[in-house]
């Protein structure tokens, strides 16, 4: 059995597709586009897809991954160009390598994010990021299965900053500038790092955690994106591509 | 003028909302066109939440139809559920599309598809959020043409305040005929305003507009008469007939949604009507005559329709599945075809007999066999010659028997209660057939371990049927009927723990029955549900029994009439009933003797086998019974492999 792992997106609108609702829709392309999937054994057969991490629902995302086992060999390039075809606008599939290496959930060890407030001046966010940071601890409560839960939103937050594009001057223009082109309100834009550990530290503990410690609370809800997931580089605060060391396994010539 | 999409505004709305998934579109196969290249617009809507919504086929249908048309344009609307309806009332945000979030108060025509009674305060709803004045009388020639459908427009009296039109019937070609006319209007500048093109689609004999007939009452509170009030339009409204399905074979390209909806399968409508003639089923009358799709046509449907949506199974739709001229051979050919693909086939809606244990079996090949749905509706012979349900007790043990043999473990049974004529001890026998049946599986397995399931609904009487005159049970006594059978069942030592029971409430059956058979005084009742917060009546959550009581006693004060002479009271023959001037070919002398037969006990056959009983409607409606067989066969398909 041949198996790929796949990087896909969840991006505008379709960033409200629950992690259920995505796992229909992509098997149910593994089924439009013919793909030879392996099946698992049983009196329900299910085509084998193992999937990592999902974002959660209304959270934008760059950086999924998901991994299938095909019952007969296909070229991974090939094969994510048809599966992309097969998938709705947004839900896009960006990547793809043959697994040569084993433990890949292992290796998704952080979360990078970007988390968009708008109506929020940048130096208001700058400012409630330092307070933030500087506490040793900052307890966030979540509503959880098990009902409400207290826990620290500091211990796992690696980087925290305001986006490059908007330090200094950070006045260019675009999505990424300084202020909302579609209102012309002020926005700010953060690049978060989190360490995955347990409890799961999501960006809107760390929101929570902003609004607590430095009383900062956007007037709108955060639009947040995954940009990244993957080995954390505890030097330089950056997550890498976890899909690296397939590639780099793979016998010269593929 | 362009229309301008509400989705920035809505999305800013979405991370409060419980599933917001199901209000952002983008389905597979789903359609945008541009707006200003089109002549026409529809708003469809099927008014009730998302999950249940989308895979409606009569939306489904109508939305390709149109959409495949030059210069017409069709997008789809749901209903909100309360948390984001509060939302949008708060930020100004109106009734949407989900193809391309326009607002529903910009389109031409504004079609709800009504499949049952309980989406009437959701309509409500939404032509509130769109901005569009809940009555008809208060709308200028700016606000969309509300047109109603589905089976329960063949009585819309109880909402001819709210709506503009009503189509009954099949609606392929309907929509294209009054997409034509109102095309022609706008062309022409509008002349004569929103009563013109009304008229216009009234003359037509094929569109019914409530506010161009007069309803006359009598001092007892029946109705005396109902009248044009136009020069032109007719004294009744014909149904809409589709004569050869294959012509029609929609939908080809059917909606993948991202949300979870109550469908997940390719469905294929594999013959309209039935001929069977059981006496409560509004459906199998107002669908006459049957209609065939052929198998090569089916074959066809099913093909293209896997290969568009990547379904992992195949429902083969109908009234009664198991009635088409060639249904072992298509089943037979699916089941070859798609052996090695993991597809499923399943036929809902399957009669009770051996016949059908073969079928059952032929679907479950590669599969388990879990469970086969009866449906024998009445609990004891002679109820079921009441109702023209002909099953003999024999048969259903030796079909049951002939299931648990090859290895079925469950059977369920599907019953109903509050029947005409029905007593005490019709629906105990309800408690007896279930208890042969165990035996006869226990016999056949020699297993103790057999499972039988009860379920069991209420009867509503439904306008076009012969029970149209019957008095509805009323709700204590319904309650009262089935707590007695669950006290036989539950009290028997040797098989009440192998019976599952499942019931409902008399309550909601007898709003259905005030909405099923009410005329135009049942409208103050349905506003007053509306103003009260009633919605999503159709869901156990919401509905509210009381709340609909309480706005009856103020919706009907003064006009001497309540909720009993509405339900619980029969009618006699020389009564206008509110629908009578919708014609859905039905003779109604015909349906009066089929209602004697009833209560005499007296049975009739299948016109699809024996000779005509003149209902009427293939001479009133220009149509005929159209069976196979064809003689074909399905092929296997040409493997090419990718």
């Amino acid at each position: 059995m041949q198996r790929i792992r796949l990087r896909y997106t969840k991006r505008g609108r379709l960033r409200f597709t629950s992690h259920r609702d995505f796992q229909r829709a992509f098997e149910r392309a593994l089924r439009r586009s013919a793909v030879p999937m392996a099946y698992s054994a049983g009196f329900t057969p299910h085509p084998k897809v193992s999937y990592a991490n999902a974002a959660p629902t209304g959270v934008a995302s760059e950086a999924e991954y998901l991994e299938i086992g095909l019952a007969e060999a296909r070229d991974p390039e090939a094969l994510r160009a048809q599966l992309d075809a097969s998938l709705p606008p947004g839900l896009d599939v960006i990547d793809a390598v043959e697994v040569r290496t084993s433990n890949f959930v292992e290796r998704l060890e952080a979360s990078e994010w970007q988390l968009r407030l708008s109506g929020v001046e940048p130096a208001e966010a700058a400012k409630a990021v330092e307070t933030f940071l500087a506490a040793e601890t900052v307890e966030v409560q979540r509503m959880t299965k098990n009902g409400m839960r207290t826990f620290d939103a500091r211990g796992a937050v690696a980087a925290f900053a305001l986006a490059p594009s908007q330090v200094g001057n950070g006045n260019d223009t675009g999505t990424d500038g300084a202020a909302d082109v579609r209102t012309g309100t002020p926005c700010a834009i953060l690049r978060l790092v989190v360490r995955h550990a347990t409890p799961a530290v999501r960006p809107d503990d760390v929101l929570s955690g902003l609004r607590a410690t430095a009383d900062l609370a956007p007037p709108v809800p955060a639009e947040v994106t995954r940009l990244a997931q993957g080995p954390l580089d505890e030097e330089s605060g950056t997550v890498t591509d976890p899909l690296a060391l397939d590639r780099a396994a793979a016998p010269a010539g593929q | 003028m362009t229309v301008e999409s509400v989705f920035p505004r809505l999305e800013a709305l979405l991370p409060h909302v419980q599933k917001p998934i199901q209000y952002v579109g983008g389905e597979l196969n789903s359609t945008v066109k541009d707006w200003d290249a089109c002549d026409v617009r529809w708003a469809l809507m099927y008014p009730d939440a998302y999950e249940v919504g989308l895979p409606n086929q009569g939306t489904m249908i109508l939305y390709e139809v149109l959409n495949e048309r030059e210069g017409v344009l069709a997008e789809r609307t749901y209903s909100v559920w309360p948390d984001l309806e509060a939302l949008m009332r708060e930020h100004g945000v109106p009734q949407f599309t989900v193809d391309a979030h326009r607002p529903v108060g910009a389109f031409d025509v504004f079609g709800l598809s009504f499949s049952t009674e309980l989406g009437y305060t959701n309509m409500l709803t939404a032509l509130e959020l769109a901005g569009i004045p809940l009555e008809a009388k208060d709308r200028t020639v700016d606000h969309p043409i509300v047109l109603a459908g589905g089976h329960a427009a063949f009585n819309p009296e109880p909402i001819a305040d709210f709506i503009d039109a009503a189509v009954i019937g099949d609606g392929e070609q309907a929509v294209l005929d009054i997409t034509e006319i109102v095309r022609a209007w706008k062309a022409e500048g509008r002349p004569g305003g929103r009563d013109e093109v009304l008229l216009r689609l009234a003359r037509t004999g094929g569109v019914y507009i409530p506010r161009f007939y007069d309803v006359e009452y009598l001092a007892d509170g029946r109705i005396g008469r109902v009248v044009p009030n136009r020069a032109g339009v007719p004294w009744r409204v014909s149904k809409h007939t589709v004569m050869d399905l294959d012509e029609w074979p929609y939908p080809k390209q059917p909606l993948v949604p991202l949300a979870e909806t109550v469908h997940e399968r390719m469905s294929v409508e594999i013959f309209r009507g039935c001929t069977r003639g059981c006496r409560f089923c509004q459906a199998g009358m107002i669908t006459r005559p049957v209609r065939e799709r052929s198998i090569t046509g089916i074959g066809e449907m099913v093909d293209r329709g896997l290969k568009a949506t990547g379904f992992e199974e195949v429902g083969l739709l109908s009234l009664s599945s198991a009635d088409h001229s060639e249904i072992a051979d298509i089943t037979k050919g699916l089941a070859d075809r798609y052996a090695e693909d993991k597809v499923g086939l399943s036929l809902p809606s399957t009669r009770v007999d051996a016949f059908n244990i073969d079928l059952a079996n032929e679907l479950s090949r590669n599969g388990r066999r879990s469970g086969l749905t009866f449906a024998p509706e009445g609990g004891s012979e002679r109820i079921r010659k009441v109702i023209n349900k002909m099953v003999s007790e024999e048969d259903l043990i030796n079909t049951v028997g002939a299931a648990y043999g090859n290895g079925w473990r469950q059977v369920k049974l599907y019953f109903m209660c509050g029947l005409p004529t029905e007593t005490d001890e019709d629906v105990l026998q309800i408690g007896v057939m279930a208890k042969n049946v165990i035996a006869k599986g226990r016999e056949v397995t020699g297993s103790n371990d057999i499972r039988c399931t009860v379920s069991i609904g209420g009867f509503v009487p439904k306008p076009h049927t012969p029970f149209q005159w019957a008095p509805q049970l009323s709700a204590a006594a319904t309650d009262e009927r089935l707590a007695k059978l669950r006290d036989s069942i539950r009290g028997d030592r040797k098989f009440g723990k192998n019976i599952g029971f499942r019931y409902h409430d008399g309550k909601p059956g007898i709003v259905e029955g005030l909405l099923s058979r009410g005329d135009r005084r049942i409208g103050a009742v349905i506003r007053a549900v509306y103003e009260d917060g009633g919605r999503f009546d159709g869901w156990r959550e919401y509905f509210s029994y009381d709340r609909w009581m309480a706005c009856a006693d103020k919706g009907l004060a003064g006009t001497g009439v309540d909720v009993d002479w509405y339900t619980t009271r029969e009618r006699s023959y020389e009564e206008v009933l509110p629908w009578d001037h919708l014609d859905s070919g039905l003779d109604k002398d015909w349906l009066w003797e089929d209602w004697q037969d009833a209560l005499e006990e007296v049975e009739v056959e299948d016109c699809r086998w024996t000779p005509c009983f003149d209902c009427g409607v293939c001479p009133q409606m220009d149509t005929h019974i159209q069976v196979g067989p064809t003689g074909k066969k399905l092929l296997p398909l040409t493997v090419v492999k990718s």
